[in-house]
C-alpha cells in the first residue's frame, strides 16, 4: 500500500464534492442570482414597456366659504370649482370626476372637510391628500403672507445629513438606504446558507446514522476525523456558495445600475464589511453545524433530526421579523443584547452594520461569544456524539442528555 | 502471536457490566465462532477490538499491538448493524470506504472488480445501492469489508437475510479467508453456520465465556452417556418403536428417525450393539450421542434467554 491522503482530507473531499453535485444546492446557489434578475428584467419591463401613461385625477371641491380659488395645482392633480354637492355627486356617478370635497362654512373652526369617492379605501391617497391639504393651505394663508413663504410653509424642509467622523471631516460611509442594501442582502444571504449548511451537515450524520453506516465508518477512523472532515468538508461547499452569491450579486446590482440607474448608481460594499460577513459566516457555520451534529447523534432518522433543527436555525432569520424596529432603532439595547447571543449574532449584526455603526467593542463581544459557543458547542457535540452514535431507538430525555454531560 | 488476544477485559455501562474479566485469542488461518445470547457481551467485546470502545480493565492486542489507527487498517468489520449509502453506485461505495482504509486509490477497482466478479455482482458494479436487494446489498458489504485484504475479519451476524445461494457464497469466502491465513472471527445466532465453519468458539453469557475452545472438543466434553439407534430405512424393516428392551438402558427418547438410549453407569455402548444385533434389529446407524452445538447453547444459554431472538429497538451499546 502507498501513503494516501489523511482520513479527514479523504472524508473533507467526499463530504465537498457529494453537495455541490447535489441538484438541491445546484439550484439554490444559481437561483439566487437568477431571480435577482428576473426582479431585474421584470422591474424594466413594468417601468418601460407597459407602464401606463400617467392619469390626472380629477378633484370636485364645493365652496361654502367662498373665495376658494385654484391656487394650488399638484401634478397629476385638477381642482376643480363645483356649484352644488347635487352637481358634484352627478360628475362622479357619470365618470367626469374622481371624487370631490366639501368645504363647510364652518372650516376655519373645524378644520373638517367632506370628502366623497367611489373608491373603497383604508385611508385616502397620500397624493390626494396632499394636495386637498395644500388646496387649502394656500387658499387660507394667500391673503396673509407672501407667495414664496406659502411655497415653503406646502415643502417646508428638506434634511441633508451629513456624517462626520470623529475627527471632524466627512465619513466614508455615509450610511442611507443605498448603503443598507448590501448588508442586507448579505445578512439575508448569510441566513438562507446557515440553514441550508446545517441542514446539509445534519443530513450527512444522519443519513449515515440511518443507514447504519456509523459502526463501519467508525471502525475505519476516529470521531475526531469523522466529524472534521464533514464540518470542513460540508462548511467549504457553504462558504463556495456564499461566494458565488458574493460575487454575482454585486455583479447583477451594477447591470441594474445600468438599466435601472438611480439609486443602485450609489450602491457600495466595503472591503471591510465582506470580510465582517465571511468571519460572520465562518463562525455562525460552525456553531450550526456543530447543534446540527448533536441534534443527528441523538436522533435515529434524518427527519426526526429535522423536526428539531429548526428550534435553533429559526434563531438566525429571527432578526428578519424585526426588521422595521431594527431599521428605526439599531442601537436600542435589546437589539446590542442580542447581537451578544449566538444565533442570532451573525444576522443581526450584519443588519445593524448596514442600518448604523456598530462600536468595535460590540463587534468584538460578539465574535467572542460566537467562538466560545462554537468550542463549548464543540465538546458537547463530541461528547454526545461518542455517547449516542451508535444508538438506535428511543431518542434521550434531555434530562438524560444532561445526566449524561455532567457525569463526563 | 495470536491475531487477538483479550485478557481480562472488563467493561462497563452505567448500571450494567456488559463484559466481565473476558479472555480468549484467534490465530491466523482460523475461523473462530463468538456465540451467546441476545446482550451476553459479544458486541461490545467486537467494538473493544475494533477500538470503537475501549475497556475499563484488562488488555486488548491484536497482532500484538493495542488497538489504534494502525491496527484499524488490518482489520475488516462487518458489524450486524450495517448499511451502505443508497445514493452512490456500488463501485464509488467500495471505492470511497477502501480509501478510508487506506488503500491506495489506483488498485481499489481492480481488487472490487475481482471480488464482484467472485460474488457474482459484477453486473451490478455501476448500480445505485438504493437499486440492490437486501441480500445483493450484503454481498457487497461484505466485499467492502474485505477489498482492503485485511488480516483479521470480524463479521456479525454475517448469514442473516440471505437466501441459501447467498449464504453458500458467504460461506465459501469464509473459507477462502482462511484458507490464505487470515483469521476470521465470527458472531452469530445460526449455530449450524457456525458448526459448518468454525475452528473454535467461544461461547458467552452475561459477559463471561461459558465456552471455550476447539468445537470437537466443545462436542466431546458434552457427550452424554447414550447413544442413537436408526432403524427402519430399509423396505420390511422394523421401526423405531420396535427396537427391543436392552438391558441397562435407563431411558429411551423417540425422535422423528431415531430413538436414543441413554445408559447406566455400567453399560457401554459396545454391549447395546451387541444386544440389538443378536436380537436381528436391522440397524441403519448406531452412533454415540452427541449434543449440536445448538443442544449447547440451548443448556448453556438457559432456554429462556437462547431462543429470545430480536426484539425491541436496540441499543447497541447496551449489549
Amino acid at each position: 500500500m502507498t501513503r494516501t491522503p489523511s482520513r479527514t482530507g479523504l472524508i473533507l473531499r467526499h463530504e465537498f464534492l457529494h453537495t455541490i453535485k447535489k441538484k438541491g444546492f445546484i439550484i439554490l446557489t444559481l437561483a439566487i442570482p437568477v431571480l435577482l434578475l428576473v426582479g431585474i428584467g421584470i422591474f424594466k419591463l413594468a417601468s418601460g414597456v407597459v407602464a401606463p401613461p400617467p392619469a390626472v385625477t380629477r378633484i370636485g371641491y364645493i365652496d361654502h366659504i367662498g373665495g376658494f380659488g385654484p391656487l394650488y395645482q399638484p401634478a397629476g392633480i385638477e381642482l376643480i370649482r363645483i356649484e352644488s354637492e347635487a352637481a358634484a355627486t352627478g360628475a362622479l356617478t357619470r365618470g367626469e370626476l374622481d371624487e370631490y370635497f366639501v368645504i363647510p362654512a364652518d372650516y376655519v373652526a373645524t378644520g373638517t372637510v367632506a370628502r366623497y369617492t367611489l373608491e373603497k379605501e383604508l385611508v385616502p391617497p397620500p397624493s390626494v391628500a396632499s394636495a386637498i391639504e395644500g388646496f387649502l393651505d394656500s387658499n387660507l394663508l394667500v391673503s396673509e403672507v407672501p407667495a414664496e413663504l406659502i411655497g415653503r410653509v406646502l415643502t417646508p424642509v428638506h434634511i441633508s445629513t451629513t456624517t462626520l467622523t470623529e475627527e471632524g471631516t466627512v465619513a466614508e460611509d455615509q450610511g442611507g438606504f443605498t448603503n443598507f442594501i448590501i448588508p442586507a442582502l448579505f445578512g439575508a444571504l448569510l441566513a438562507i446558507a446557515l440553514n441550508v449548511s446545517a441542514n446539509y451537515v445534519l443530513q450527512s450524520l444522519g443519513v449515515e446514522k440511518e443507514n447504519r453506516l456509523m459502526e463501519i465508518l467508525l471502525s475505519t477512523v476516529s470521531p475526531r476525523q469523522l466529524l472534521t472532515g464533514k464540518l470542513l468538508g460540508r462548511g467549504a461547499a457553504g462558504l463556495l456558495q456564499v461566494l458565488f452569491w458574493a460575487i454575482s450579486i454585486p455583479l447583477l446590482l451594477r447591470l441594474a445600475s445600468a438599466t435601472i440607474g438611480g439609486a443602485l448608481t450609489s450602491i457600495q460594499a466595503s472591503p471591510g464589511l465582506l470580510v465582517l460577513g465571511v468571519a460572520y459566516f465562518v463562525l455562525g457555520y460552525l456553531l450550526f453545524a456543530v447543534v446540527s451534529l448533536a441534534i443527528a447523534a441523538i436522533c435515529s432518522t434524518v427527519r426526526e433530526a429535522q423536526g428539531i433543527a429548526p428550534l435553533f436555525t429559526l434563531m438566525a432569520i429571527a432578526p428578519f421579523w424585526f426588521i422595521s424596529l431594527l431599521m428605526f432603532f439599531p442601537n436600542s439595547p435589546i437589539w446590542v443584547v442580542f447581537s451578544f447571543v449566538p444565533f442570532s449574532a451573525p444576522v443581526l449584526v450584519m443588519l445593524r452594520l448596514g442600518i448604523t455603526g456598530v462600536p468595535a467593542w460590540q463587534l468584538a463581544v460578539s465574535m467572542a461569544v460566537l467562538v466560545a459557543s462554537v468550542l463549548g458547542g464543540l465538546w458537547i457535540a463530541a461528547k454526545l456524539l461518542r455517547i449516542y452514535l451508535l444508538m438506535y431507538g428511543k431518542r434521550p430525555r434531555i434530562r438524560e442528555i444532561v445526566r449524561v454531560l455532567r457525569a463526563g | 502471536m495470536p491475531a487477538v488476544e483479550v485478557i481480562d477485559v472488563v467493561k462497563a455501562y452505567t448500571g450494567k457490566v456488559a463484559v466481565d474479566g473476558l479472555s480468549f485469542s484467534a490465530e491466523a488461518g482460523e475461523v473462530f465462532g463468538l456465540i451467546g445470547p441476545n446482550g451476553a457481551g459479544k458486541t461490545t467485546t467486537i467494538r473493544m477490538l475494533m477500538d470503537i470502545i475501549h475497556p475499563d480493565s484488562g488488555q486488548v492486542a491484536i497482532f500484538g499491538e493495542t488497538p489504534s489507527q494502525a491496527t484499524k487498517d488490518r482489520l475488516g468489520y462487518l458489524p450486524e448493524e450495517r448499511g451502505l449509502y443508497k445514493k452512490l453506485t456500488v463501485i464509488e461505495t467500495i471505492s470511497y470506504l477502501a480509501s478510508l482504509k487506506g488503500m491506495d486509490p489506483r488498485t481499489i477497482e481492480a481488487k472490487a472488480d475481482a471480488l464482484l466478479e467472485q460474488t457474482g455482482m459484477l453486473e451490478n458494479k455501476k448500480k445505485k445501492v438504493e437499486e440492490l436487494s437486501k441480500g445483493m446489498s450484503q454481498i457487497i458489504q461484505l466485499v467492502v469489508t474485505i477489498v482492503h485484504d485485511p488480516e483479521l475479519v470480524i463479521l456479525d451476524e454475517p448469514f442473516t437475510g440471505l437466501d441459501p445461494v447467498n449464504t453458500e457464497r458467504i460461506k465459501q469466502l469464509l473459507l477462502d479467508l482462511r484458507e490464505r491465513g487470515k483469521a476470521v472471527i465470527l458472531s452469530t445466532h445460526q449455530m449450524n453456520q457456525v458448526e459448518a465453519v468454525c475452528d473454535r468458539v467461544l461461547m458467552v453469557n452475561d459477559g463471561r465465556a461459558v465456552l471455550y475452545g476447539a468445537l470437537d472438543e466443545i462436542r466431546a466434553e458434552h457427550r452424554g452417556h447414550a447413544v442413537i439407534v436408526q432403524t427402519g430405512t430399509e423396505p420390511g424393516a422394523e421401526s423405531a418403536a420396535e427396537i427391543p428392551q436392552v438391558d441397562g438402558v435407563v431411558e429411551r427418547r423417540t425422535h422423528k428417525d431415531h430413538v436414543e438410549l441413554v445408559l447406566d453407569a455400567t453399560t457401554t455402548p459396545q454391549r447395546v450393539l451387541e444386544t440389538l444385533v443378536e436380537a436381528g434389529v436391522a440397524i441403519d446407524r448406531f452412533e454415540i450421542a452427541t449434543p449440536t452445538l445448538h443442544e449447547i447453547f440451548i443448556e448453556k444459554a438457559g432456554a429462556e434467554e437462547g431462543l429470545e431472538v430480536g426484539g425491541e429497538a436496540h441499543d447497541a451499546n447496551a449489549e
